[in-house]
């Protein structure tokens, strides 16, 4: 059994549900995805499938790449992933793996790219509360102190401090499943997900039940 | 973003009455006691109307034995049955709050009329 899917995030909506509630959902366009390399655990040590996603021209792709898609029916993909897999035996190369992995009211975990937010102050990046905003406060956004004097006379690793924030790979577990559309390949999932729009996102079973 | 539409459509009522803020409205609405099914009337005005594809809600306002009742309802919510619109009322704004400080006559709304 195939555990993930790749797919696209292609942005949030909210859907009534058959008792009439209102359920904000991330609309995700997930595979179809195709089989291009079978690992098992005899050849690789480990099983799994890597999968392609997002058709793409010969003429964008190189040649190595070429020669590797060629063996799952030289279709060209833009992205390639691997997935985890029970039984790698059970798929063929050139396969098609579709939404029908997942059913509706399952939870799965979905894996994306966050949005980048560039050089950032602490009270984005880190959640501190900042200063006071008036009564003759200057320090609004600053994080104050950041450690002691002389001793230790230097400043701690890892304290938190500015920095570049985003553009992270973050996951998100139990994620409920609220529809799914097999013949869209598209997959309603329940709340929001990491990345923008348009981003790439992979949609996992999830490891263990909370 | 064409598939973002389309799952949008799906879910939005297009059944409904056209009506606006100032309008006289009576909404049937379905409640579930149990395993019964009823159906609910609420009447007043509307003194509001938040856009937004599915979330979209209107905001029906009536004086209940003198004390003023205001009701949310998502306009594409399937519990909703139907909306009668009894009167259209000729008011400027799109959102008419200045209705919670009156009381009375001076609450009354003007009907919009065509010839």
């Amino acid at each position: 059994m195939c555990k993930g899917l790749i797919g696209k995030k292609l942005g949030m909506t909210g859907v009534f549900t058959s008792e009439g509630q209102y359920v904000p959902v991330t609309v995700i366009q997930a595979g179809p995805c195709t089989v291009t390399q079978i690992k098992t655990e005899g050849a690789d040590g480990y099983r799994a499938l890597q999968l392609g996603f997002d058709e793409k021209k010969a003429a964008r792709t190189n040649m190595p790449l070429q020669g590797h898609f060629k063996k799952s029916g030289g279709t060209n993909f833009s992205y390639i992933k691997e997935v985890d897999v029970d039984n790698p035996e059970e798929y063929d190369l050139g396969q098609e793996i579709g939404t029908d992995i997942f059913q509706i009211g399952e939870k799965v975990e979905v894996a994306g790219t966050t949005k980048g937010r560039g050089f950032s102050g602490v009270m984005k990046r880190h959640g501190f509360a900042g200063g006071r905003k008036t009564h003759g406060s200057k320090s609004h956004r600053i994080p104050g102190s950041i450690g002691c004097s002389a001793w230790p006379a230097k400043v701690i690793k890892g304290k938190k401090m500015p920095g570049h924030y985003g553009v992270d790979r973050r996951t998100v577990r139990n994620l409920q499943i609220i529809d799914i559309r097999p013949e869209q390949n598209l997959i309603l999932i329940k709340g929001a997900i990491p990345g923008h729009k348009s981003g790439l996102v992979t949609i996992k079973k999830l490891k263990f039940e909370r | 973003m064409e598939i973002i539409k389309n799952l949008e459509r799906e879910n939005m009522r297009l059944d409904l009455p056209d009506f606006a803020a100032g309008d006289t409205v009576r909404v049937h609405v379905k409640i579930r006691e149990g395993e019964k099914e009823r159906i609910q009337a609420f009447q007043g005005v509307v003194i509001s109307k938040r856009k937004g594809a599915t979330n979209a809600t209107f905001t029906v306002r009536k004086v209940s034995y003198g004390i003023g009742v205001e009701r949310i309802f998502p306009l594409h919510s399937p519990a909703i049955d139907k909306i009668e619109v009894l009167a259209q009322g000729r008011v400027r704004r799109s959102k008419i709050y200045y209705l919670r400080k009156l009381r009375g006559k001076a609450a009354r709304i003007k009907e919009r009329r065509y010839n």
